[in-house]
């Protein structure tokens, strides 16, 4: 098998006496879709921050394409290709959607300070080529003809998939999306798993999703890994997930609750 | 700051700023035939647009609560005034503007340095922390330089050449401008103003946070030094106490009143707030009250900036 594009290693973290995360060991492979599931506070949130840079593991390595990213800024895993959206929208609420996307491009831009000052002919073609660049990408996303309008000004459907198309705009190898089907009405849920998946195959990344919503997730993911208080209790195909006792009984409680006598 | 950048506008920048800054020279030849107190206030009001707009770039587009630009300025007009001194007699009258471009970079770029030694380890910090490091470093500042017998201690720094000039002034408050604007106002720039509106959100799009606050904050000691060193050579005397705590806060009214991250706004608060206690010198002793309740009636009534039309009200989000 090629070399993984994200592998976790025993990646374990504690805030004081909690461990959120315990021995978490998962590969991502390039181009896969992954799903991250489990109750609430599973620690799913928290593996996303150690992913993206956010925390520092305790214990246990991540590597990046073979890279160990401990110590890395957030800011600076971006630039290695992890790109992620948050569970609580986060845009640049006072810019445009334009700019929006605009400043998730300043990191592939060779132009910086000087240039922005210096204002010459070369200055104008590079903007004028991140400009198209941004609302090519817009487009795609049929999101062009609201370029102008403040980002936090947009519907909220239309929010979260700004913040798609911002992370895409950092050329990421590996997009994490948190909870992006929250809430959605079942039709908002239906054209995201086209987009998910269309974004898949159009970018050729790895998407990596935490969700609650089970349609969504059964319905999109090539592997699932399940986590129940910061320990990964499952990890296969949709079918395999949904027919493993462990990951019911996670959801549903065990069978000798269900089976206690309700007659007496 | 809601308007996208259309870089096919932001090409005649360039020309403004050498328009602006031939006005400046042309208007300055004409000095003479200003009343010499009308002359003092339009000077005045020059150095308060650098030092407004120059704030602008930290607290207004980058979001961090700065109240240490008296203190840079200060840095700034102690160290161009003490060059001048000792330079000045040295020289030919010939070379007297080039010892004040020298002077007046020189205070700049030690106030920039300062900027950068205050910054580092304190823009690590978010909110409120920052505004407190920033006010006891203005103080530490005043407090230096009130017991540096070399710069006059705490009877004043006199003598300094009259080199500030209306065209100096004008043109370098138009380099401040262009400077300020051309920096936001491209894709790089954006990043400024991503920190401000979301710091965590900024850092996952591979936007250095600190790298941002810190040069913003660079960038803005600079020309507060500058200011700095235009005020010395105009007022002709440096004094410990025109650099306390209350002048940081006029400038920081400055950019509130004017809109946050407006330079437009801000310029025009700059020459307004200057103003005003001109004109409300006839009150005499109730002048710095009227000024005070102006103030509040002000805030009061446009929070978002006297002179932002473009930003909804409210605003639903």
């Amino acid at each position: 098998m090629s070399q993984p594009l994200l592998k976790l290693d025993h990646a374990t973290i504690r805030f004081g006496g909690l461990t959120a995360v315990s021995k978490f060991s998962l590969e991502v492979q390039p181009c896969e879709l992954i799903g991250l599931i489990g109750p609430n506070g599973a620690g799913k949130t928290t593996a996303f921050n150690m992913i993206t840079g956010v925390y520092q593991p305790t214990e246990g390595h991540i590597h990046l394409n073979g890279k160990s990213i401990a110590g890395v800024k957030p800011h600076a895993l971006t630039r290695e290709g992890i790109a992620r959206t948050f569970q609580n929208i986060r845009l640049f609420g006072s810019l445009s959607v334009l700019d929006n996307v605009r400043a998730a491009m300043q990191l592939h831009c060779k132009h910086g300070v000087r240039a922005a000052l210096w204002r010459g002919a070369n200055f104008r073609k590079l903007e004028g080529d991140v400009e198209s660049r941004a609302i090519e990408l817009l487009e795609i996303f049929k999101l062009g003809d609201l370029k102008d309008e403040e980002a936090k000004s947009l519907p909220y459907g239309d929010q979260r998939k700004l913040e798609i198309v911002r992370a895409l705009a950092t050329r990421p190898k590996l997009l994490l999306l948190d909870e992006p089907a929250a809430g959605m009405n079942p039709t908002e849920k239906e054209e995201l798993m086209h987009l998910i998946r269309f974004i898949k195959d159009k970018f050729q990344i790895a998407v990596m999703l935490v969700e609650h919503d089970m349609t969504v997730v059964m319905g999109i993911c090539e592997r699932i890994a399940v986590l129940e208080y910061g320990i990964k209790i499952a990890e296969g195909t949709p079918e395999q997930i949904q027919r493993d006792p462990k990951v019911i009984a996670a959801y549903l409680g065990t069978e000798t609750e269900k089976e206690e006598p309700a007659d007496a | 700051m809601s308007s996208t950048l259309n870089p096919s506008s932001t090409v005649g920048a360039k020309r403004w700023l050498i328009a602006g800054i031939a006005l400046a020279v042309v208007v300055s030849m004409f000095s003479a035939q200003f009343n010499r107190y009308h002359l003092g206030i339009i000077i005045d009001i020059g150095i308060n647009i650098i030092l407004a707009v120059s704030l602008n770039l930290i607290n207004g587009h980058t979001g961090q609560f700065s109240l240490g630009h008296a203190g840079f300025m200060a840095v700034g007009g102690y160290t161009a005034a003490k060059i001048s001194l000792v330079a000045s007699p040295l020289l030919p009258p010939a070379l007297q503007p080039v010892i004040f471009l020298f002077a007046l970079l020189a205070g700049g770029g030690l106030a920039a340095l300062t900027g950068l030694g205050v910054g580092v380890p304190s823009l690590r910090l978010r909110g409120d922390y920052l505004a407190i490091v920033t006010l006891g470093f203005g103080e530490i500042i005043r407090v230096i330089v009130q017991n540096m017998e070399s710069v006059g201690a705490a009877s004043g720094l006199k003598g300094i050449p009259k080199f500030t000039t209306l065209g100096w002034t004008f043109s370098l408050a138009a380099v401040t401008i262009y400077f300020v604007t051309a920096l936001v106002n491209s894709t790089y720039g954006r990043g400024f103003i991503a920190v401000s509106d979301d710091e965590v959100a900024a850092s996952s799009m591979g936007i250095n946070p600190v790298r941002y606050k810190v040069t913003a904050f660079v960038t803005g000691a600079f020309f507060a030094g500058i200011a700095g060193g235009l005020y010395a050579h105009h007022k002709q005397f440096l004094s410990p106490t025109g650099f306390d705590f209350l002048k940081s806060i006029d400038i920081v009214v400055m950019v509130i009143l004017g809109g946050m991250g407006r330079t437009a706004g801000v310029v025009v608060a700059a020459i307004v707030l200057t103003l005003l206690p001109e004109v409300l010198r006839q009150f005499s002793e109730y002048r710095m009250i009227i000024y005070s309740l102006l103030i509040i009636v002000l805030m009061m009534a446009r929070p978002q900036g006297l002179f932002t039309w473009n930003r909804k009200k409210g605003g639903a989000a």
